[in-house]
């Protein structure tokens, strides 16, 4: 039966089709979905590990042991993971490995617009590169016939519009395929006298898939009508060739990235006038065409920067695009991502902000606390990095950054990459405060549990790991809790800990908003005859708030009642409603 | 069939998920090839947000480029101001004329332009704006308003009130169904 299915429950669809069993991924957008979505399926074990490189190598234990298994990540995820990566490219697997990684071409919701590809060559493990849904079953069950055939880990690459379009598919029967253990101290124990006779193995596996590469179908030339010019492409920019060309020029439609078949590619370039390579971020495979020798035209006229469209082939080729409709010549504001009413975030950086603190910054939700008119945000690079920032900040002003300088991170970044600094922070004793925000959810990327929750990715209860024990036994002595609804609470927090000539942690506590069981008052109430129109309330940036005929308003569809602003009012305008009180 | 191309453009939270799933269930019943694309993520958080439906015999691109949209349907109206350069000269849009301030209007560093509705029309393109808000209120929620919108949309294709509803009825909760058949219905002949 047809039917439409994201990319990314495709590839749920692929790896349960393939028998895969056993699933650790860490959520990140735009690969989150294929954990969820196979956490559906009752014959497959899944998890949140804390982070990128633990899935990996939890993977690759599964592996070990004879079950079929996947990692999912977004691009960034795969720089946590590489080191595992690199070294299971030597060992192989024993039952399949497929590794998901999803690249955000146009950072969507992502920090930088790196190219996952290079991975592959760089680790000399292939990767398959689906175009839609139903390629995505294909390219996942394929992955692992792949993965025991070549004995090698498989990266299966996704990006945000294959991952987070849904196209049209057919479902398949599940196959079991579990192996037995044996024990392989040459194969599995990677140290040097044996890398060293693993390497050649990893070198004659890459010529063998080359070989493979040469004749697979998912390598597939699609003739046109005009051979003056073909084009080589892959991933979504083959929509987008197909979408403008049609069936005018040829096209070699490459689904496995790396690596490359040489011959089909020759063949292909002899067998039409001019080559054009068509491929969304870095030059791929046109680097790889330009090494084999064969002329091709690529980044000369396609960009390496942001995402592609049809318009943009239309245009790079040289065909006609559709001109651009009408509109209004009002300038038209932007509107960008806002921290949600009611976040508990929003008092952190507020009391933050006004107290002039410089803050080390992290990846989340919390992120939104760089945006005016909060603007409390110094710096974010990733996850992990505001708590070893601020302790390289602190150290290198030789205290003159004492008492004005904090790291803020999430609960679940927190766990992914903040302890290991910590550790640093206590280990090498840096005056530094850490601040974790902890919304008991993992945020910014839908609601994913994570170990502060006390919940497992299949929804069941599970050990809850205490933030305040966890950071007492790194070595921290001063640990207390604030809540973020309380400003005055919060503040004094942040100028004690600020204050002490130690290392602390608050934590900043309090759920998410948008989480079911967060109960939400009524609405906050403004009293227009004291509203002296001073906009303090503005300040905290909340998309509840807004001035109307030179008054506070309150939008009561959005405000949850959380009482921030009241505690800002000079006036007593702004007041919660006498039931929730 | 050529590939036919409709928007749904609006601010994230507003429900254009549900209205991407109806159309794609109703589209899947007559044997069309589709693709839906949306972005999650960051841009969800109260952020400009737009889902592409594409339609026809084959479907490469799972976007919608400028100058190809036969339809945008917009939840909000400064978002439909957004988007109109996606409109075919000939497409339509069928807009909501709720407003919803964002950050920059909220904090006055950018004006919320007025009268957009008159001046999208003045600029040539075919607006359809109603009040799909208080049509959703009088349905018994103001959630609704994604469905009010398609209820609305309904009446520019040739599929049958039937197909319609069962997608509707695919497409949402048992509890809420009258509620929606209500909302497409009072969208339909608004």
């Amino acid at each position: 039966m047809k039917q439409l299915m994201l990319g990314n429950e495709a590839v749920a669809r692929g790896l349960y089709e393939a028998g895969c069993a056993f699933v650790s991924s860490y959520p990140g957008t735009p690969s989150t979905e294929i954990t969820e979505a196979i956490a559906k399926y009752s014959e497959v074990y899944a998890e949140w590990a804390p982070n990128e490189k633990v899935a990996m190598e939890s993977a690759f234990g599964a592996s070990l042991a004879g079950k079929r298994s996947f990692c999912g990540m977004k691009h960034v995820g795969l720089n946590v993971a590489a080191d595992p990566l690199f070294t299971i490219a030597y060992t192989g697997v024993n039952a399949g490995m497929v590794i998901g990684v999803a690249d955000d071409a146009g950072m969507h919701s992502s920090q930088n617009e790196q190219d996952s590809r290079h991975y592959a060559r760089a680790a000399k493990i292939p990767m398959l590169e689906p175009a839609d849904s139903a390629e995505a079953i294909e390219f996942a069950r394929l992955a692992y016939d792949l993965s025991e055939q070549f004995d090698t880990p498989v990266l299966l690459k996704m990006c945000t519009r294959v991952s987070h379009s849904q196209s049209v598919v057919e479902c398949g029967e599940r196959v079991e395929a579990v192996k037995e253990y044996v024990k392989n101290p040459a194969k599995y124990i990677m140290m040097p006298g044996n890398a060293k006779k693993r390497h050649p193995v990893v070198e004659a596996r890459t010529r063998a898939l080359t070989e493979w590469a040469e004749t697979a179908a998912i390598n597939r030339v699609e003739d046109g009508s005009d051979h003056s010019r073909g084009i080589i492409t892959s991933s979504t920019a083959y929509q987008y060739v197909k979408e403008v060309c049609g069936d005018r020029y040829p096209v070699l439609k490459l689904g496995m990235i790396w690596p490359m078949p040489e011959k089909k590619i020759r063949d292909f370039a002899d067998s039409v006038d001019e080559v054009i390579v068509v491929e969304e971020l870095e030059s791929f495979i046109e680097a790889h065409c330009n090494a084999l020798g064969v002329a091709v035209t690529g980044k000369a006229i396609f960009p390496v920067i942001d995402e592609f469209s049809q318009n943009l082939v239309a245009e790079k080729l040289g065909m006609a695009a559709p001109a651009a409709g009408a509109k209004v010549a009002d300038a038209i504001p932007p509107r960008p991502p806002v921290m949600c009413a009611g976040c508990p975030h929003r008092g952190l950086f507020y009391t933050l902000a006004k107290n002039k603190i410089t803050v080390l910054g992290d990846i989340g939700c919390y992120t939104l606390g760089a945006v005016a008119p909060l603007a409390a945000v110094d710096s974010v690079i990733c996850m992990g990095a505001s708590v070893s920032g601020a302790h390289g900040f602190v150290k290198a002003l030789e205290g003159k950054a004492d008492g004005k300088t904090v790291a803020v991170i999430g609960d679940s970044t927190f766990m992914h990459s903040g302890i290991t600094g910590l550790v640093n922070v206590a280990y090498n004793e840096s005056n530094a405060t850490i601040i974790i925000v902890d919304n008991s959810i993992t945020g910014m990327t839908g609601h994913q549990q994570n170990p502060t929750t006390g919940m497992n990715l299949k929804g069941d209860p599970c050990t809850k790991i205490d933030l305040e024990t966890l950071c007492r036994a790194v070595g921290i002595r001063r640990v207390r809790v604030v809540d973020p609804y309380d400003l005055e609470q919060t503040e004094t927090a942040i100028k004690e800990e600020l204050a002490a000539q130690e290392p602390s942690v608050i934590i900043s506590r309090r759920p998410c908003a948008l989480l079911k069981y967060v109960k939400h008052n009524k609405p906050v109430t403004v009293d227009n005859d004291k509203c002296r129109s001073c906009k303090l309330c503005m300040k905290i940036g909340c998309p509840a708030i807004s001035m109307a005929d030179g008054k506070a308003s309150i939008d009561n569809t959005l405000c949850t009642g959380c009482g921030v602003c009241t505690q800002l009012c000079h006036f007593g305008a702004l007041n919660m409603a006498k039931e929730d009180c | 069939m050529k590939t036919q191309n409709i928007m749904i453009v609006g601010v994230g939270g507003q429900g254009s998920l549900l209205a991407s799933k109806l159309l794609g269930r109703l589209l899947l019943t007559k044997g069309y090839d589709i693709k839906v694309s949306e972005v999650h993520g960051m841009s969800q958080r109260g952020g400009s947000v737009v889902t592409y439906v594409r339609f026809g015999d084959k479907v490469y691109s799972p976007v919608i480029d400028k100058g190809e949209a036969d339809y945008i349907v917009s939840f909000e109206l400064l978002e439909a101001a957004r988007w109109t350069e996606y409109l075919k000269p000939n497409g339509k849009l069928v807009a909501n004329t709720q407003q919803i301030n964002p950050m920059p209007v909220i904090t006055g560093a950018a004006q919320y332009p007025d009268n957009l509705a008159e001046k999208m029309k003045a600029a040539g393109i075919d607006v359809d704006a109603f009040d799909a808000l208080s049509l959703a209120e009088q349905a018994g929620s103001t959630k609704a308003v994604n469905i009010v919108l398609m209820g609305h949309l309904s009446r520019s294709f040739d599929f049958t009130l039937e197909e319609w509803m069962e997608a509707i009825e695919k497409s949402v909760p048992p509890k809420f169904l009258e509620l929606n058949k209500k909302a497409f219905m009072l969208g339909r002949e608004a």
